[in-house]
């Protein structure tokens, strides 16, 4: 099943986020392992940069912390592999655009379909600089997936939504990534917008944090992408996955 | 278009063919790699600037705030005692240091600061590393009465500890960044972030020419003014073009507005000069040029310094304006181009022509600028008496008294 036509299928669904290395990448393999057989739809693999420009405090840190620990886009890419093989939910990597030039786009692109990887983010490429990454990518076998924001015009949102596959990654707060007491004022007024603009199911996240924020999201959006809060759990040495079940029934 | 008889009235925001293509790329480096929260307002900026730049109204005011508040014209001054160590060569230089806060950053703060009124924006944020341009920012964000929120690297609020006090006197907030290497690109970082979430009521007053179009297109059109000055003096007072103009270079904003007076006049060489920090061989240095290779950093391609996974390294110089793992796109273009060329200088070079210039011309530089200076020498001996160089000397010195004192041990008993 396709990337789109597994979020497309009946209601909101949740897209956990990990930090491949934070604290290290065994951590990363053992946890995702575990989330992708728990009915999540998707999850979603950061690979770490040192100069994550769209991430808040939280995953900045986790970040820092996997680099310290010696994570290199290679390990990042075995361990989703090892996730992937669990064939339970497709796995999305989200990276920035300098580590995939560093290790050759058309070869980041081959490496990442090898390991069975469904899709590719990189919130720091718009649609108007994307046309040889994104071509690289979708040419093997990958989806590529654009953010719109708040601030996007409504010719801007059209153009992200026509040149991604897989999904269209809404941001849901004007800002960076981590927890917010609250979500764009019209969050479903944006949704609304940008589901007006294509047939792609549409997953909101950034400053989605909690059961009560997902639940906010029912019948708006196909998916609900939670980071930050996860990654907390790992920060303070708990396992995510009673948050995650939470977050989970907040879906339904 | 090469003008030789001295009269020279361009203001630096003519059209011209070294505009970066409508995408912002000088040849291939430039652009706009930034998240999408951000697209909308780079757009909005290019739109006023493109507007602005044919203004009258505006280029005119912008004109009146730079001589009648800022001191421009800045001085052409002849180094004779200097040139006596650089191979006897006549050595001019450009002084930026005189114009009001201490360096050629005001020139770009005044006209960005006039674009925020214009764009009815009352908050502006702004990076700095040295606090140069903090100040700078600090100072046009008063005289306009303009919100001012400064991100500063938390170890460049400890080695320019003055300017930080400069910052808040002058109202602005600083807020010390504690990030990764905890200097200018982490302060860089901070002030994108603070950007994305406050992007409809706040500009942000990037103080070089790197990052996302139209950054690099716009710091550079209100630094041109300097080598559009010093074009002229030159022809006025020395009878002839330079041979040589040097500048130091960080993100690259002074050399960039030096150099553009000159880059029509091909038999100048334009020479760049960036910070070997400990020596090349260390590791620990800022020569992104020199040793780095073409990635994306803060939104536009260009050279960079980098590991082989595409992370950023940090970039260390004693002076905490030029320790940039990144630098302005165009300055390479002009690097694989050719028209232009860089090397490194260390910080005892460096720390040298400090003194040096200090002893001969009774004129403290900023460290960044000595690394100018430095380069100077180098070039002096290279052309010998026939020489003319002119240097850009983009800033005081008095900010870099603390750490000039701890490195010639000038306090003290045994001072």
């Amino acid at each position: 099943m396709t990337l789109a036509a597994r979020l497309k299928q009946d209601g909101l669904s949740l897209i956990p986020y990990l930090m491949a290395g934070h604290p290290d990448l065994d951590t990363t393999r053992e946890v995702g392992r575990k989330l992708v057989n728990t009915g999540i739809a998707a999850i979603e693999l950061g690979i770490p940069y040192s100069d994550p420009l769209a991430d808040g405090p939280v995953i900045q840190r986790a970040g820092q912390r996997a680099l310290d620990a010696g994570t290199t886009t290679e390990g990042c890419l075995e361990v989703a592999a090892d996730i992937a093989a669990e064939q339970a939910a497709p796995v999305i990597l989200m990276t920035y655009v300098n580590p995939v030039l560093a290790y050759g786009p058309e070869r980041f692109a081959r490496d990442a379909a090898e390991a069975g990887v469904a899709g590719v983010i990189i919130p720091d490429v718009p649609v108007e600089e994307s046309a040889d990454i994104a071509r690289t990518i979708t040419a093997a076998g990958l989806d590529t997936v654009f953010l719109v924001a708040p601030t996007s015009p409504d010719e801007r949102i059209v153009a992200a939504a026509t040149a991604s596959t897989g999904f269209v990654y809404c941001v849901t707060v004007t800002g960076i990534t981590g927890s917010r007491s609250a979500l764009h004022p019209d969050v479903h007024g944006l949704l609304a917008k940008v589901r007006s603009h294509t047939d792609l199911p549409v997953a909101a996240g950034f400053g989605i944090s909690s059961a009560e924020q997902v639940s906010l999201l029912r019948e708006h959006a196909d998916a609900a992408i939670v980071g930050s809060a996860i990654v907390n759990e790992l920060d303070a040495g708990r396992d995510p996955g009673p948050l995650v079940r939470e977050l989970l029934s907040a879906c339904k | 278009m090469t003008e030789h008889n001295g009269s020279d009235d361009r203001t630096g925001h003519e059209h011209d063919s070294h505009d970066p293509d409508e995408r912002g790329y000088f040849g291939e480096f430039g652009g706009r790699f930034i998240p999408e929260a951000l697209i909308p307002a780079l757009e909005e900026l290019s739109a006023e600037y493109d507007k602005a730049r044919l203004d009258p109204d505006f280029v005119n005011e912008l004109l009146r705030l730079l001589s009648d508040y800022a001191g421009r014209p800045s001085l052409l001054t002849e180094a004779p005692r200097f040139a006596r160590h650089a191979g006897g060569a006549q050595i001019w230089l450009k002084r930026e240091d005189l114009n009001h806060t201490g360096s050629h950053k005001i020139n770009n703060v005044l006209g960005q600061a006039l674009l925020t009124k214009r764009m009815g924006k009352k908050r502006v944020i702004a990076e700095t590393g040295a606090g140069q341009h903090g100040v700078a920012t600090a100072t046009a964000c008063a005289l306009l009465d303009l919100d001012c929120v400064i991100y500063m690297g938390e170890v460049d609020t400890e080695r320019q500890a003055l300017n930080v006090a400069r910052m808040r006197l002058l109202g602005a907030e600083v807020v010390p960044v504690k990030t990764g290497s905890r200097t200018l690109k982490d302060a860089i970082n901070e002030a994108l972030r603070d950007w994305v979430t406050n992007v409809e009521t706040t500009h942000y007053l990037l103080g070089t020419a790197a990052a996302s179009h139209p950054f690099p297109l716009m710091v550079r059109n209100f630094h041109r003014i300097i080598g559009i000055e010093a074009r002229r003096q030159m022809l006025a007072k020395a009878g002839r073009l330079p041979d040589a103009v040097a500048a130091c270079v960080g993100g690259g904003s002074n050399a960039i507005g030096i150099f553009h007076g000159f880059i029509d006049d091909k038999d100048v060489r334009l020479v760049g000069y960036e910070p070997a920090g400990h020596g090349i061989e260390s590791g620990e240095h800022g020569a992104t040029l020199s040793e780095g290779s073409p990635g994306l950093l803060h939104g536009s391609r260009s050279y960079l310094l980098q590991d082989e996974d595409g992370q950023i390294t940090e970039a260390y110089s004693i002076s905490a304006g030029l320790d940039y793992p990144g630098v302005g796109p165009e300055h390479s273009y002009l690097k694989d181009s050719g028209r232009a060329e860089y090397y490194s200088v260390t910080d005892d070079e460096a720390m040298e022509a400090f003194q040096l210039l200090s002893r001969t011309e009774g004129i403290i530089p900023a460290i960044e600028s000595s690394h100018a200076l430095a380069g100077a020498i180098r070039l002096g001996k290279e052309l010998g008496p026939d020489g003319v160089i002119l240097v850009s000397l983009s800033g005081r010195g008095d900010k870099d008294m603390d750490t000039a004192a701890k490195f010639f041990g000038l306090v003290g008993e045994d001072a």
